[in-house]
């Protein structure tokens, strides 16, 4: 019986910093591993998580309990043959099965670049990644997974992309409750939120932390007003995505404005991933919102008419035509080489539907810079219009704070953003909600003392007795007081009546017994001085237990009372007053009551 | 703890289970088999049908009996949660939920209900697209159904025989199911959690885990060890139960399904190569699957290239779609699958090729594009209604056609009945994956239940084969069983209930060791109980009590409970407490032994302490200082509990 505390502690990139996450949480003496991402702003290693912070010299497998993994973005699993092949870790590493279908797709996409591309050595190989997605379990929503004898995880629709989830995390009755990022727009799904769990910590990201968006729709309609007007100068739009998530459901907005608006300018969609991306979208289809799956059996989604596969000559093609490339970012291949190309025309646009993080190119032309230095000192001279659309579903602040009023969270703790958006957040948490709220740095440990309540067996007899006296209702103004033994054995923990604590403990009660002999001078006889004792004591004490009984003696509650009169003067009473030590209490009242009445 | 058993079909079970307050109906089956009674319901008129004598005929009315009408037995008003174990347990839902003043939730996989949607769906559209110009009931009286002809004079309580309900009902008995994953905990009213697991036998099908923190009722319904395409049963989490309802074991003990599924390709591909067409009366999901699969692999290799395969259903698509769409709810091989991407079925690629089309029914597109000799897979598989009716006419003429039973549900005698005589020829393959006796005895020695009970027909070997007592349970001890109708308590004690100390108590108790490892402590606490949870919190202080001059008044009022002592254990040592006594500056002390302990008269103070093994009795008149001193002293040797 103590306290427990609860630790945070984000590696680095977790912080307050928005490029990988990678958070590791001590709860109940559990050691668990969220996330595991890469920085894609970095080509050295600080790329990858330093894992020396967890353990100097022990292996990770011995220190972790076990990884959860959120969704499938690079920034969020990216790390994770390293972590597991490279550094070492063969504990269970949990993802949903759609996470678990795409993530090594993903992480060979990423190898090839870095390494066949680009020429890198000291990267993980693809037989790592296969050896590391034979130790994933897989997640289904609401299961909960008992990961050994005290920690269970339990998964929750995120909304963000395909197979995102919120976890929550309970070792006895601490728990923690993990979210990358909450789509609040995401809810036409199967059951979006989660119970009211009241976990000790909510850990969220808090990447758009300042920003309300508009909604939904307003966005869309700006997204398409936007690339009509170029396709009609005849200008070309790129949209630089990641290969599965977002992209999907902008080619579905496309792919409706076209066939509306009747429009012939040809869609591409780069790289060989899209059909296989589709084909995830219909197979999981249940992961996927309401509106899809209620119309897959007629019509797939996902199967396009306008939007076409493309090819590297095809940028060159004069007309106008939009284009979808990955990566998202514009850090590397396809998206950045037609970025290139399409760079010097100012009837062109780029529109970037997420996020970027520091030190990509995404990030310099959002920030207004017009002249981005290349390799080899060339310098690229940026005329083409530049467009930011938060299609990204990271959470906002709106999201953040509707999670905490469903989840009534006793702290918070902010991740995955930049100092100064979060510090805005966190200061509005305190505000509203009057919680705690925390956002460590990278590397640094925030601590969160929980106060758990002890968990005990109580004995269904003595619980129904206090129920009974406390009456069918509780009565706020009245308590039900109950008293019992506490049993501590091993690990159990019984709460019992003290005469079963006794029994189930072998032991022979004691008896502690007190008399007190009152001599006192009565004409009457001894029955007849006991009768007038107990009418009058009952005169006096209402309320009190009082009883004569057929064996010559009178009880006032536990207190016997006896008169006994000496052979040689019948006057010379004396009274007998006998009580147990647990009996008592009543003793100097009844005491008091009799001798006035003798003195009378 | 009560079972309130409202179906004697042992795999189309229907219990009310009570347990701490809740009342929890386990599945809802619906015993279809009555349907037999009734003549098919063709899609176009048959003289023939309509010419057979004997038969009621006149009536036409398709009913289907409800599993039973529990009123009697139950209020069906009180049932707070209906735990579903797999769609064919479910069929009876819009008779429980609707027009019975039901108002609680039904819980169930998305599987499970995504499919019982449409079996429920296609049950309908059977019924509805074959509109009865006449309907009788008045047949049903007891005075008149015993003038009644054959088997029906017969029929047990034919008054709960139901009409199909429609679709209205069935959205709005489906509107109740809440989805649940497997191993997902729900809890109900805090009294209870339930928690749904794999059973192995269909999509989403599962047994139900229904515990409080101390004692735990496994539901085993409908459960199946064989390698098929649903995940695999779970069976660990069945360990420690105290009590096991075992439902819905196979209904053909006798019969190896993969010896069936052999049977049923060469029967097919025999009728094929001879130019006869094969017709196969099934369900529109379950078995059908792995009926296409095995066909999948068969068809290259019997030169069945070319055959036609079609599959005819209102829902026939939506059922190959989804089954493609619940790749959680899959065994590994098929999860793999969809990780690459592929779908986890074969059929998709027999549809692709075009080896196998699905229509909603024998009419439009079926009936131009349709070519013999070909193989169809139709309902319903009691040949009563359904597009089934209409291929026993057209092709039970032919000795060259064959029809293959596949579903276990109904006697395919029965079945055929009405269309005899039938020059068609007739294989029996039923196929049923459910548990066999084997299976469940190696099952319930593995998991150890403390209580069987099950349907009372699987605690004798089927009337037919009574000699073969491998087809029964034997357990030890013997399972309980039940019948329809039947009312069981289950051999449950509750002892104990889980309650949680806040931390400013639990921080607050003295803990003492009484012996090596085992400590006690007393608690004086506030339960507070919400939501069937209870806490307990230190008791407040009580205000400090005004100096009051009205004494008597307080006598007057009942007493306050205050902390009560706590009781003693353990024994006084002479000795020592003689050397206590003596640094209190007791030291006139004559001691006396008796036959149990020892007297001690102190003498100075006039006072008697009498110690024995298990007990100490002070006495001591009007000296309360010394009498206080004393007690402390005594109590410093023992024990507080």
């Amino acid at each position: 019986i103590g306290k427990i505390t609860g630790c945070v502690f984000p590696l680095q990139g977790a912080g307050q910093d928005v490029g990988r996450s990678c958070i590791l949480v001590s709860i109940g003496g559990k050691n668990i591993m969220l996330d595991c991402g890469m920085h894609m702003g970095y080509n050295d290693d600080r790329r990858f998580p330093d894992f020396s912070y967890i353990t100097q010299n022990g292996r990770l497998t011995d220190f972790l309990d076990c990884v959860i993994i959120s969704h499938f973005h690079l920034d969020h699993c990216g790390a994770l043959p390293y972590m597991s092949e490279m550094v070492g870790y063969d504990g269970p590493i949990y993802m949903t099965h759609p996470t678990k279908a795409i993530c090594p797709i993903l992480l060979e996409d990423f190898r090839k670049i870095t390494v066949d591309k680009k020429g890198e050595t000291n990267f993980f190989t693809s037989q790592m990644i296969k050896d590391c997605m034979k130790k994933v379990v897989p997640l289904n929503l609401h299961q909960t997974v008992q990961v050994d004898d005290e920690l269970e995880i339990k998964a929750y629709y995120a909304g963000h992309v395909l197979g995102a989830a919120m976890v929550h995390i309970k070792v006895g009755s601490e728990s923690v409750v993990y979210t990358v990022s909450v789509n609040k727009y995401a809810k036409s799904h199967i059951s979006a939120w989660i119970d009211k769990c009241r976990p000790d910590i909510l850990i969220s990201e808090s990447t758009y932390a300042t920003t309300i968006r508009d909604s939904k729709r307003c966005r869309e309609r700006d997204f398409l007003k936007k690339v009509h007007e170029t396709i009609e100068r005849g200008g070309k739009v790129l949209i630089p995505v990641f290969a599965l998530g977002r992209a999907q459901e902008l080619c579905i907005l496309l792919e409706t404005f076209w066939e509306r608006m009747n429009l012939k300018a040809p869609i591409y969609f780069s790289t060989g991933l899209t059909e296989k991306a589709n084909h995830y979208y219909k197979l999981f289809i249940t992961w996927t919102n309401q509106k899809i799956r209620k119309t897959f059996v007629q019509r797939n989604m996902f199967e396009f008419k306008h939007i076409k596969a493309f090819d590297r000559s095809y940028a060159d093609n004069p007309g106008p035509m939009v284009v979808f490339a990955t990566p998202g970012m514009l850090h590397a291949g396809q998206s950045l080489q037609i970025f290139k190309k399409w760079a010097g025309n100012e009837k062109n646009m780029v529109i970037m539907p997420g996020y970027c993080v520091q030190g990509t190119i995404g990030h310099k032309i959002l920030n207004g810079q017009r002249k981005l230095e290349m390799e080899g000192r060339a310098t690229l001279d940026v005329k083409l219009q530049v467009e930011y659309m938060s299609f990204s579903a990271h959470a906002d602040a709106k999201g953040i704070m509707q999670l905490i009023r469903m989840a009534e969270p006793r702290n918070m703790l902010l991740v995955h953003g930049e100092a100064v958006k979060m510090e805005f957040l966190k200061g509005k948490i305190e505000q509203e909600f009057s919680i705690d709220c925390y956002m460590p740095a990278n590397g640094e440990t925030a601590t969160v003392t929980t106060n758990p309540s002890v968990p005990v067996d109580i004995s269904l007899n003595l619980l129904k007795r206090e129920m009974a006296l406390g009456g069918p209702l509780p009565d706020p103004k009245k308590p039900r007081t109950m008293h019992g033994t506490l049993i501590m054995k091993e690990n159990s923990l019984k709460l019992v009546s003290s005469e079963q604590a006794l029994k189930e403990l072998g032991l022979n009660e004691h008896q502690l017994r007190f008399t007190c002999r009152v001599q006192l001078q009565d004409p009457h006889s001894d029955p007849d001085t006991l009768h007038r004792i107990y009418t009058h004591l009952k005169s006096v004490l209402k309320g009190y237990t009082i009883q004569h009984l057929p064996d010559g003696t009178v009880m006032v509650e536990s207190i016997v009372i006896k008169v006994s009169s000496s052979a040689e003067d019948t006057n010379a009473k004396v009274l007998l007053l006998s009580w147990s030590y647990q009996g008592g209490e009543y003793f100097f009242t009844a005491l008091c009551i009799v001798k006035r009445l003798m003195y009378q | 703890m009560k079972l309130y058993c409202l179906s004697g079909h042992p795999t189309l079970p229907c219990n009310v289970l009570k347990f701490k307050s809740t009342t929890i109906m386990l599945d809802c089956g619906l015993d279809t088999t009555s349907v037999l009674n009734f003549l098919p319901l063709p899609l176009v008129h048959s003289p023939r049908l309509s010419k057979l004598p004997g038969w009621i005929s006149k009536d036409g009315t398709i009913n289907l009996e409800k599993v039973l009408d529990a009123r009697e037995l139950l209020d069906l008003s009180t049932i707070d949660v209906i735990l579903i174990s797999n769609y064919h347990c479910m069929m009876a839902l819009p008779y429980i939920t609707e027009h019975t003043g039901f108002t609680g939730t039904v819980y169930a996989t998305e599987p499970t209900l995504q499919i019982g949607r449409l079996l429920m769906e296609e049950v309908v559209n059977f019924m509805e697209r074959v509109p009865k110009a006449q309907s009788a009931t008045c047949w049903k009286n007891k005075e008149i159904q015993r003038m009644l002809p054959g088997p029906l004079k017969d029929a047990v309580d034919v008054w709960t025989w139901k009409r199909c309900y429609s679709m209205q009902e069935v959205n709005s008995a489906l509107s109740k199911v809440q989805l649940v994953g497997y191993s997902q905990k729900v809890e109900l009213f805090g009294a209870v959690q339930v928690s749904p697991l794999s059973s192995g036998y269909s999509l989403g099908s599962s047994n139900w885990i229904i515990q409080s923190h101390h004692e735990k009722v496994s539901y085993v319904s409908g459960s199946s060890l064989l390698t098929t395409h649903p995940q695999p049963m779970d069976q660990s989490s069945l360990k420690n139960s105290d009590v096991l309802i075992l439902t819905g074991l196979t209904q053909m003990p006798t019969a190896n399904p993969d010896g069936m599924l052999g049977e049923f390709c060469s029967n097919l591909a025999m009728t094929i190569r001879a130019g006869g067409n094969v017709l196969v009366p099934c369900y529109s999901s379950g078995v059908i699957y792995d009926l296409l699969e095995c066909l999948y692999q068969f068809i290259e290799s019997a030169s069945l290239g070319t055959t036609p395969f079609y599959f005819i259903s209102p829902v026939a698509n939506s059922s190959l779609e989804f089954s493609q769409i619940f790749a959680e709810w899959l065994c590994h091989n098929k999860q793999t699958k969809v990780y690459l991407p592929e779908p986890p079925f074969p059929h998709a690629e027999l549809i692709q090729t075009n080896k196998l089309k699905h229509y909603p029914s024998i009419h439009g597109d079926f009936s131009s594009e349709f070519r013999q000799p070909c193989v169809v897979f139709t309902g319903h598989p009691s040949l009563r209604f359904g597009d089934v009716v209409h291929f026993m006419e057209l092709w039970g003429k032919s000795s060259l056609n064959t029809i293959i039973f596949t579903e276990p549900d109904f006697s395919y005698l029965d079945a055929l009945a009405p269309y005899q005589p039938l020059a068609m020829k007739c294989v029996y393959c039923p196929i049923d994956t459910r548990l066999n006796f084997h299976q469940v005895s190696k099952l319930l020695k593995e998991v150890q239940p403390l209580h069987v009970v099950c349907p009372e027909q699987y605690t004798q070997p089927p009337l037919t084969q009574s000699h073969r007592s491998d087809l029964m349970l034997e357990l030890q001890p013997p399972p309980m069983p039940y019948r329809r109708c039947s009312v069981l308590n289950l051999p449950f004690r509750r002892r104990y209930e889980r309650v949680y100390i806040l931390p400013e108590l639990a921080n607050s108790l003295v803990p003492s060791e009484i012996k090596p490892g085992v400590s006690v402590a007393t608690v004086s606490a506030v339960v507070h109980s919400k939501d069937n949870k209870h806490t307990l919190q230190s008791v407040p202080k009580p205000p400090p009590v005004a100096p009051s001059k009205k004494r008597k008044r307080v006598m007057d009022e009942p007493p306050v409970v205050l902390a009560p002592k706590p009781l003693l254990s353990g024994a006084v040592p002479l000795e020592a407490f003689l050397a206590t006594l003596q640094k209190h500056g007791i030291t006139e002390v004559k001691v006396e032994e008796t036959a149990d302990g020892h007297i001690l008269h102190l003498q100075a103070e006039d006072t008697l302490i009498q110690l024995e093994e298990d007990g100490t009795h002070i006495v001591c008149d009007n000296n309360e200082p010394l009498r206080t001193t004393l007690r402390d002293l005594v109590l410093r040797f023992l024990q507080k509990l």
